[in-house]
């Protein structure tokens, strides 16, 4: 009938104005400034170096300057100047730790190679968004102070990524220390047999090959 | 304290304060004022209620932002923002096109808001509320209407750019088009009530059978078929969506009001809303039976509240529509006119005829009366309908195997 | 003579006057209107309202747009009228004519008695009574107009309908 068609509108349009007071599918609109965006975990704009605790943000960064992320970001917005001397890193082994680490996030394209190819799992993407500077150049250069987020904020932001980083760093350190244990028990039991390696050269224990 | 008459006395204690000399210039000074404040806050108030419903029609809040100006934590849900409008009209930079015809450009504004705000004196919007008693209260009404096309028209050609003349010669003939259905809606009223005084018009659809059927025109079959080719033809009248083709963004930007920008488009877009809100007054006291209340036992509200309960209802009606509807194309609704409306408009003024003289019928010829009303209102709806979408409804769609 | 048939005069010669002088066409068109308004007033200051309200339902809002319809449709952008005469005979005839009709309508003025009577103002004609009027004594005349309006608009429409002869395709 000629007019139905209208009246069938008619009361989509009233379901849509009624539900858009109790039904959260009739009514999208997240009132932005206000209400905080509901992003999704994998959601990334620009990296941060991750550190394993917030007390300590230099002490404790993953990063030892090793340059990969450096040599492997396209568009060549990371500077890294190692330093000279050594420190211990979260295990205790003295490591290298970068003097300068500076993104300049202007140029950064959020590819995310840089977190892709980085060993040690110290580069991440961030969410943070609503960046404003009031400088072209500068405003927008982060430097290593700025960079650093604590484990506790990647867990925030990316949950499951987190707990799987964190899981296999934990596996690998375990392995690392039964290693250490298995070697040193080893060598202990080693000068036990002085007189047997001597007409048949042991191949030795392969130490150095894996590395901790 | 008669809630009812507060408005006359108020009315009458000021009028009261001045010498006798300069009454009866002080008692109509008052009832424009209080029609121009009124209806000025009133149209404020409708483009807010139009954006925030829109809005929610459309899944979406409306403007929920705009506060007070040193108290910015109140947002008070958006009620505010017709000022904020306001003033960013009238600080507008009021461009004119240096070839322009500076006159027509400058009157054009001026003359459509004067024709449309004239339309209001004649309505009815309380019992004892009515500006200006006029024996021909609908042809005034109507006359102050038409002149508002001819601001149209000087507006487009006032412009000087082609493209607001096309679209000006446009929106006139929409308005044409759509002029001869309002008018031929509203005759049978005229013919079965035999006055054009709107107060009486009113006064004539009170009383109730069995205490909650109101005698509105609304609930008998030709004024049912009247109130709707009057709808549409209001719609059309005020270039409203889905008829709003003359100022479609997509089609010729602004069309007519293209040059026009600040207070003066501000001014069309109020001219656009007194019209629309002058016609639903019009439509209330023609078919919704004015200022009288609904049912028997709820007489004591007053009498202008009813006559604003229902305005705002069939505003809401309209905005309604907006939300739901698809815009005509100019075919399409000059088709709609002269090929539909206007053939069913004048086979209602047959149908009001055949009502007047059978006034007398009573018993179960009383039926019969309605029966044959009706007939004469779905019967040719049906016909015409079917016969003028053939071809076009319903629609077949073939996808891409 | 009171002030407002005064002003209400300025107003219509003015606006005719100014209509009839003014170069610019579209000027002289909405000038025209304004004049059709003060007659308008004019009914109403002489208390026929119907009459009035009538004039500006018909002559504002209808008759101005098919003035202007036609003077756009015809004229093709050149809205400029010429003052100038063809030639020194259609000049004479002219002038011959516009003094025939003005003799003619001076002298009926001239003739008609003007003398204000001392009755009183008759009371104002109810919209009912004229319709009575209308349909009782006057229906043949109604009629009459009703099917002039009739042949007028099925002319309108067959004109229209005529199929112009397409320019022969490329």
């Amino acid at each position: 009938m000629l007019g139905s068609g209208i009246l069938k509108g008619l009361g989509v349009t009233a379901k849509n104005f009624v539900g858009s007071y109790h039904d959260p599918k009739r009514m999208v609109t997240e009132e932005y400034p206000d209400t905080p965006a509901k992003l999704p975990e994998a959601y990334r704009n620009f990296p941060f170096l991750v550190t394993e605790n917030a007390t300590d943000p230099m002490g404790t960064l993953r990063c030892v300057a090793c340059q990969i992320c450096e040599k492997e970001c396209p568009p060549q917005c990371i500077y890294i100047e190692k330093s000279k001397d050594k420190k211990p890193d979260a295990t205790g082994k003295p490591q290298l730790y970068p003097a300068v680490f500076a993104i300049d996030t202007a140029v950064c394209m959020s590819c995310q190679l840089c977190v892709e190819v980085c060993p040690f799992d110290a580069i991440k993407m961030d969410q943070v968004f609503a960046v404003a500077a009031t400088n072209r150049f500068e405003g927008l250069l982060l430097n290593r102070e700025q960079l650093a987020k604590p484990n506790e904020y990647f867990h925030q932001i990316r949950p499951t990524e987190a707990a799987e980083v964190d899981g296999r760093l934990t596996a690998e350190r375990k392995a690392a220390e039964e290693k250490a244990k298995a070697a040193a028990a080893a060598k202990a039991a080693a000068p036990a047999k002085p007189a047997a390696p001597a007409a048949t050269p042991a191949p030795k224990p392969a130490e150095g090959g894996t590395a901790s | 304290m008669n809630l009812e008459t507060l408005p006359l006395q108020f009315r009458d204690w000021i009028v009261s304060l001045f010498p006798g000399a300069l009454q009866w210039f002080v008692h109509h000074l008052l009832s424009i004022t209080a029609i121009l404040t009124f209806f000025g806050l009133f149209f404020a108030f409708t483009t807010i209620a139009e954006r925030k419903l829109l809005a929610r029609l459309q899944n979406r809040l409306g403007p929920n932002r705009s506060g007070l100006p040193w108290f910015r934590r109140l947002k008070l849900w958006g009620l505010t923002q017709p000022f904020a409008d306001a003033i960013k009209a009238i600080t507008k930079e009021d461009v004119v096109p240096a070839v322009a015809d500076k006159v027509l450009h400058f009157l054009a504004p001026v003359v459509i808001v004067a024709f449309s705000l004239l339309g209001f004196a004649v309505l009815p919007f309380g019992r004892h509320l009515i500006p200006v008693e006029l024996d021909a209260a609908i042809l005034y009404f109507f006359a102050a209407g038409t002149a508002t096309e001819l601001a149209i028209f000087m507006a487009g050609w006032g412009s000087r750019n082609k493209y607001s003349l096309l679209a000006a010669m446009r929106a006139l003939a929409q308005l044409i088009s759509y002029e001869l259905p309002l008018i031929l809606s509203v005759v049978p009223v005229i013919l079965v009530v035999g006055t054009l005084s709107t107060s009486e018009i009113a006064l004539a659809q009170g009383g109730w059978t069995w205490g909650i059927i109101p005698h509105w025109h609304v609930f008998t079959p030709w004024g049912f078929a009247g109130f709707v080719i009057f709808l549409v033809a209001a719609l059309a009248e005020s270039n409203r969506s889905p008829f709003d083709l003359p100022e479609a963004e997509s089609e010729l930007i602004a069309g007519h009001l293209t040059e026009y920008s600040g207070f003066k488009y501000a001014l069309f877009f109020m001219a656009e809303y007194f019209g629309l809100t002058a016609l639903s007054g019009l439509g209330v006291t023609l078919f919704l039976g004015g200022w009288q209340a609904p049912f028997a036992f709820l007489e004591f509200i007053p009498s202008w509240l009813w006559f604003m309960t229902k305005l705002a209802g069939m505003i809401v009606f309209f905005i309604w529509i907006r939300g739901t509807l698809l815009r005509l194309r100019i075919d399409q609704l000059t088709r709609l006119a002269w090929k539909f409306l206007v053939p069913l408009a004048l086979l209602n003024l047959g149908n009001a005829a055949f009502w007047t003289l059978t006034a007398g019928w009573t018993g179960p010829l009383v039926l019969v009366r309605w029966g044959v009303s009706a007939a004469i209102v779905i019967v040719p709806f049906l016909l015409l309908g079917r016969r003028l979408s053939a071809g076009y409804a319903p629609r077949t769609y073939r996808y891409a195997a | 003579m009171t002030p407002a048939l005064f002003l209400i005069a300025l107003v219509l010669l003015g606006s005719a006057a100014a209509a009839m002088l003014s170069r610019n066409l579209i000027h002289s068109a909405l000038l025209l209107v304004g004049a059709w308004a003060g007659l308008a007033a004019f009914y109403l200051w002489a208390g026929a309202e119907f009459v009035a309200f009538a004039q500006v339902l018909v002559y504002v809002g209808a008759v101005s747009m098919v003035v202007l319809f036609a003077v756009l449709l015809t004229r093709q952008g050149a809205t400029a009228a010429p003052v100038e005469f063809d030639s020194f005979k259609r000049m004479i005839v002219g002038l011959i004519a516009a003094g025939g009709v003005a003799g003619v309508l001076l002298g009926a003025i001239a003739g008609t008695p003007l003398a204000i009577s001392a009755h009183p103002a008759p009371a104002a004609i109810s919209v009912k009574a004229l319709g009575a009027q209308l349909m009782g004594p006057h229906a043949a005349a109604l009629l009459v107009v009703g099917v002039l309006l009739t042949v007028a608009l099925l002319g309108a429409v067959i004109i229209a309908a005529i199929d112009q002869p397409e320019d022969p395709a490329p």
